[in-house]
């Protein structure tokens, strides 16, 4: 059952052929037998999922029942659920059991999905490796010597050792898109706005954006349409009416305009890779899009902006852990100060202090114009090179991520480098744009992704090409070896 | 604009951090690495170019000005380190 998607997945359910129970067991199988090694689940919540799917099969067995009724979803462990420990892959929150429910977590609950458990993650979402998670490294299924990226490390991990059939993650610079590209699974991050951040634990709120991962962008599509909507308790959240992106994703690809910007084909980066995405772009070719060669000159700005931007935000969303609601507090406080200090600098990691610092310094007196200011009027800018772009096309590609998965602890000492991984990425996140990783093969046996950008609220269509993409190749079957 | 250890420290309290005096040197080194990448900002033609907040340009709408949370203090105190008489602990700040 674990080699089929979460599509098939649902046939086989509609159609009897076995019970949520007998799904779900599977998987809790799965999770007991391989967890151990790749530590891609912090919480798993075997007694509710199977109480869900016993829900699930009474459901079905009426002849009646949501998107997601009886399949098993595994959440990243960001978003609040209520009466299970919400940890955010932080010391901080180790003993936080959340108060109430994500508004995602409700939604796709609603449709009927049994929660497997939580997913590893880096800490507080700062990360492209997985390495900064409190409770410790997730290993990358294809070579487990290798990070799975992040942060939605733990997410893509589990899904490509098929541990669950669809998981969450949130991409605040490429938490989606990095991780789905390094383990082989197609991931979506929606329009700023288009999926609820309500009970999403806040990294840099102008940025975050949760989304669907899975094994095909038919699956990503039939997640989306669970998640996406207007909330009222979101105020940044859109009142746009949901795409059918069902529906959308098999209209062909005659006359779709590819715009392949130079800047994501830069003579610095590794030729397979480069390779790779043109190879994919050749085949969509093949189904009648045209490629458009163009320019988006300010996005090689995107990097300096978003470590001002996603900093200051951190500091000032993360300044709510005091020790005094919830989360750690440090033993035999001398005063109020000692108690916020110890308390803090005990439940955050290195990265998180890092960067809390690094905005407090960009938002603090005399610095404010020279950094937020400045990465706010370049944030536009890198908007305005978008919306050039989609004047002239309807999709941009390019490889998702400069390099293949690589080792465990080979970046931790140099964050620069690591926050390059995220180069292709990022500035999606500055524009508020949807964009998608699918899986486009393999370099040295390893994972590569190629990225769709769509204009906003255009998931439908992003989808539709990467389904298409999926009928003519199989790379988003594959499955690593060891876990077959 | 390299930061040495005595904005550490002074950024570390403004941040609420507690940072040993034996972390600064290396602290500062790995936040100027940062702030020296950040700097290519500095290149960027930015003239008259309004700041960007929101990726749609769209601003926190308005409600009515009406009671529209539950109370939550029985499902949120228990969650919290120390708590009595409904009232979060914290160590004496007034003499």
């Amino acid at each position: 059952m674990h080699t089929k998607t979460l599509t098939e997945l649902r046939a086989g359910l509609a159609a009897r052929e076995f019970s949520s129970r007998e799904l779900t067991e599977h998987f809790l199988r799965r999770i007991r037998q391989f967890d151990g090694e790749l530590n891609s689940l912090i919480t798993v919540t075997e007694e509710q999922a199977l109480a869900q799917a016993d829900a699930a099969d009474a459901t079905l067995a009426r002849g009646e029942g949501g998107l997601l009724t009886g399949l098993p979803v595994a959440h990243k462990d960001i978003f609040c659920t209520e009466g299970v420990r919400t940890s955010c892959g932080s010391r901080m929150l180790d003993n936080f059991i959340a108060p109430y429910t994500a508004t995602v977590v409700e939604k796709m609950a609603a449709q009927g999905a049994v929660m497997l458990g939580k997913t590893n993650m880096d800490e507080f979402a700062m990360g492209s490796s997985n390495e900064t998670s409190f409770y410790g490294p997730v290993k990358n299924p294809w070579d487990q010597e290798r990070v799975p990226g992040g942060s939605s490390g733990g997410a893509a991990a589990t899904l490509a050792a098929r541990l669950a059939p669809a998981a969450t993650g949130t991409d605040t610079g490429g938490s989606i898109r990095q991780p789905a590209a390094l383990n082989g699974v197609t991931g979506l991050k929606p329009t700023y706005g288009r999926v609820s951040r309500w009970g999403m634990i806040a990294f840099a709120s102008s940025l975050d954006q949760a989304g669907p991962m899975g094994l095909s962008a038919a699956d990503c599509a039939l997640m989306l349409a669970a998640m996406a909507g207007h909330d009222d308790k979101d105020s940044t959240s859109l009142d746009e009416p949901v795409g059918d992106y069902l529906s959308d994703l098999n209209q062909n690809l005659e006359g779709l305009r590819i715009g392949v910007p130079e800047e994501f084909f830069p003579d610095t980066l590794d030729n397979a890779i480069a390779e790779n995405s043109r190879d994919a772009l050749r085949e969509l070719e093949k189904q009648g899009a045209k490629l458009v060669p163009l320019s988006l000159p300010s996005i090689k700005l995107s990097v300096p902006a978003y470590y001002v931007i996603a900093p200051a935000e951190a500091s000032s969303n993360l300044s709510r852990f005091d020790g005094v609601r919830y989360g750690h507090r440090c033993d035999d406080p001398v005063d109020l100060l000692d108690l916020y200090k110890r308390s803090r600098s005990e439940g955050f990691g290195e990265e998180v202090k890092r960067r809390i610092l690094v905005g407090t310094y960009a938002l603090s007196a005399g610095y404010y114009d020279a950094y937020y200011r400045r990465a706010q009027q370049v944030r536009r800018l890198i908007r305005d090179d978008f919306a050039r772009a989609f004047a002239e096309v309807d999709v941009i590609m390019g490889p998702t991520s400069p390099e293949t998965a690589f080792k465990i602890g080979a970046k931790v000492d140099d964050p620069i480098n690591m926050y390059m991984a995220d180069v292709f990425t990022i500035a999606v996140n500055l524009a508020g744009l949807p964009a998608l990783s699918m899986p486009s093969g393999f370099v040295n046996g390893l994972p590569v992704g190629t990225q769709v950008i769509g204009n906003y609220f255009q998931e439908g269509r992003i989808l539709n090409v990467a389904h298409r993409y999926q009928l003519a190749t199989d790379w988003h079957q594959r499955i690593p070896g060891a876990f077959a | 604009m390299a930061i040495d250890s005595k904005v550490v420290a002074q950024v570390a309290h403004l941040a609420c951090l507690q940072v040993d005096d034996n972390e600064t040197a290396a602290l500062s080194e790995r936040l100027n690495d940062i702030l020296a990448m950040v700097d290519q900002l500095q290149q960027a033609n930015v003239d008259g170019v309004a700041p960007l907040a929101h990726p749609l340009d769209v601003s926190q709408p308005l409600r009515d000005d009406q009671v529209t949370e539950p109370d939550v203090r029985e499902r949120v105190m228990p969650i919290a380190p120390a708590t009595e008489e409904g009232c979060f602990l914290v160590p004496r700040v007034i003499e």
